[in-house]
């Protein structure tokens, strides 16, 4: 399959970077790069493929990096293996949202408002209850090995993000050639025709929220693996939200390598930014309101879409085509 | 303990609180009811607004009662233009960008405000500050009893407005029928932009009654947009009655869950209110809407 191939000629490129330089500047702006990349694929996967805008993808994020932090430090379990429960716990998550929004058949702004809601309700939480550590955080003990998932060169971290990167990457290439990925799509486009052909509207949306959140979850899980530290705004405050959405809205949502464009584009734009304006606070931010502002005013299809539309393959949507233009 | 004059005390606060929460509310559902768009970027413009009065009252020395006709006619301004300048031109017809689009606006001015003001929180000093009149076994403070005198006012005139001029009819026309509206003559792209200007003038009359009694910091809308949110969504989408009982109703729920919950987890209970309407009874309580 083509996906797959384009996938295994980016896990090469990528990396061998590691290979080619141990300058710990390049490094760390390939594994944020990824990182970027992971949340903006994540969310991709329920707004881009099923059309359901979430504010809140923090909500997941958080998820994954407390229980990522919590099993460790109360539990003493491997990080390797909390890395799974920590995208299990965020999938978990992702299914009582899931249900909950859809089962009462909310979508557009409503669905948005009540992810925002979530997000709210668990960051309040997390402040609220002693064994995040409240408003203190919770710190994640230096224990540099392997095993530890904490490694001595910043070239274990990029290896380890490009895997679950490219793990996201398969799960997009899946949702573009399978059937599962069709209905999800057919739901986007229009909910009611696709009931009209039987499709189950209700559960093909929540399994894509659940994918999505297990997804964001091994995002917040890495986030806490390089950072060692969470608390409540870092977890469930709306700046990672933000990141996944701008990210994957500005590569072109629906598609396999926009959030990947997306993602990479809005992270040298960031660094341009603190080149030249120095670590202003919030000037981040700013760039990418504006980003987004002008990419839904002129590109509505993303950066990715100027490159589809010279190929072949238009998305199938063909009202999104004469905005291109 | 379970004692009636707090209790009393507590309620009567949460009413003067809710009536500007209702104000904030207001603006945010007769965007709702007209555009059918949410706008995410009421909670910053609404602190824009409150930096505008601070600034009016540490420069000027403009007190913020008085600076109401200035704030009023430039948020006013403000929203007219966003939504003919920006949020119009991105919609392209569609929902969703609106949406996107007022999220990153509420992103750009919240981070403008952080590069600019830093985040510290400012309050203003008024000579009527720490007034407080009793009533009853309660005392309350000057500066809410006079917001919730002014946002009850305020609501009243819009109201007014939109039940007996010709611009509330036109408004009223485009909230129903868009395209019948606009065979009839009226300018519907105008109609849009005067709804964002008055919902943006709601939130500068807001501000004055607020900052005498509040302060403000480059964040300080975003812990009122999912509140107004829960009065608009709890009213019903674009009712106005709603929006007025929804805000007092809030308001009331706050104080008296942050009196036995703690001021954060008082906040739960709004979220829990919002999650619960909009799965429950999304129509809201005053909406028509199936």
């Amino acid at each position: 399959m083509k996906d797959l191939r384009a996938i295994a000629v980016f896990v090469l490129l990528v990396g061998s970077i590691p290979f080619v330089t141990d300058s710990g500047v390049v490094l760390n702006f390939v594994m944020m790069a990824l990182y970027a990349c992971l949340l903006a694929q994540a969310w991709n996967v329920l707004g881009g493929f099923g059309g359901q805008f979430s504010f809140g993808h923090a909500l997941f994020f958080g998820t994954g990096a407390y229980v990522q932090v919590m099993a460790q430090v109360h539990a003493g379990w491997n990080p390797w293996l909390t890395l799974v429960l920590a995208m299990g716990v965020s999938a978990l998550v992702g299914l009582f949202v899931g249900t909950l929004s859809f089962r009462y058949g909310l979508k557009g702004s409503y669905f948005a408002l009540v992810t925002l809601a979530f997000a709210e309700v668990f960051r309040i939480a997390a402040l609220s209850v002693p064994f995040t550590g409240a408003g203190v955080g919770l710190m994640l003990p230096l224990r540099e090995s392997v095993s530890n998932m904490q490694f001595a060169s910043r070239a274990g971290y990029v290896w380890l993000i490009l895997g679950l990167v490219t793990l996201a990457l398969c799960v997009t290439a899946w949702l573009r050639h399978s059937r599962f990925g069709a209905y999800l799509q057919a739901v986007r486009d229009n909910e009611d025709a696709a009931r009209a052909i039987g499709v189950n509207p209700f559960m093909v949306k929540l399994w894509a929220t659940v994918l999505s959140g297990a997804l964001m979850g091994a995002g917040g899980a890495f986030y806490v693996q390089v950072f060692q530290y969470i608390d409540p705004g870092l977890a469930f405050g709306p700046h990672t939200s933000v990141e996944a959405l701008v990210g994957a809205i500005v590569g072109g949502m629906g598609t396999l390598w926009g959030p990947v464009v997306g993602a990479l584009a809005l992270h040298v734009l960031a660094d341009v930014t603190r080149n030249l304006f120095g670590q202003l606070p919030g000037i981040n931010m700013v760039v990418y309101g504006c980003v987004l502002v002008l990419i839904v005013m002129f590109l509505p299809r993303g950066v990715g879409g100027i490159g589809q539309s010279w190929f072949k393959r238009a998305k199938p949507s063909a009202s999104n085509k004469q905005e291109d233009a | 303990m379970f004692d009636l004059s707090i209790l009393f005390a507590s309620v009567l606060n949460g009413i003067t609180t809710g009536a500007v929460y209702a104000l904030i509310a207001l603006g945010l559902t007769l965007i709702y009811g007209v555009l059918h768009i949410i706008n995410f970027a009421h909670g910053a413009s609404l602190m824009v607004a409150l930096y505008g009065v601070y600034f009016l009252k540490e420069q000027l020395g403009i007190d913020p009662y008085l600076a109401l006709p200035i704030m009023v006619p430039a948020m006013f301004a403000l929203g007219y233009a966003l939504q003919r300048g920006v949020i119009n031109r991105a919609s392209h017809g569609k929902d969703e960008n609106i949406l996107l689009v007022t999220l990153g606006l509420s992103i750009i001015l919240e981070n403008l405000a952080l590069l600019f003001f830093k985040s510290d929180t400012r309050n203003i000093e008024t000579a009527y500050t720490l007034t407080t009149i009793s009533i009853g076994p309660a005392m309350i403070a000057l500066p809410k009893l006079v917001s919730f005198v002014g946002a009850l006012v305020v609501s009243a005139v819009l109201l007014a407005v939109m039940r007996y001029t010709d611009l509330g009819r036109a408004i009223r026309a485009v909230a129903k029928e868009k395209h019948g509206a606009r065979l009839m003559g009226i300018d519907v792209d105008h109609v849009y932009a005067m709804c964002f200007g008055i919902g943006l003038a709601c939130l500068g009359a807001a501000a004055c009654f607020l900052l005498p009694a509040y302060y403000v910091n480059p964040l300080v809308g975003s812990g009122f947009v999912l509140v107004a949110f829960t009065i608009v969504v709890l009213g019903g989408m674009g009712s106005f009655v709603g929006a007025l009982v929804g805000g007092l109703l809030i308001g009331v729920v706050e104080s008296i869950g942050g009196l036995y919950l703690g001021e954060s987890l008082g906040q739960v209970g709004i979220f829990a209110i919002f999650i619960a309407v909009l799965l429950l009874r999304p129509q809201g309580l005053f909406g028509a809407r199936a």
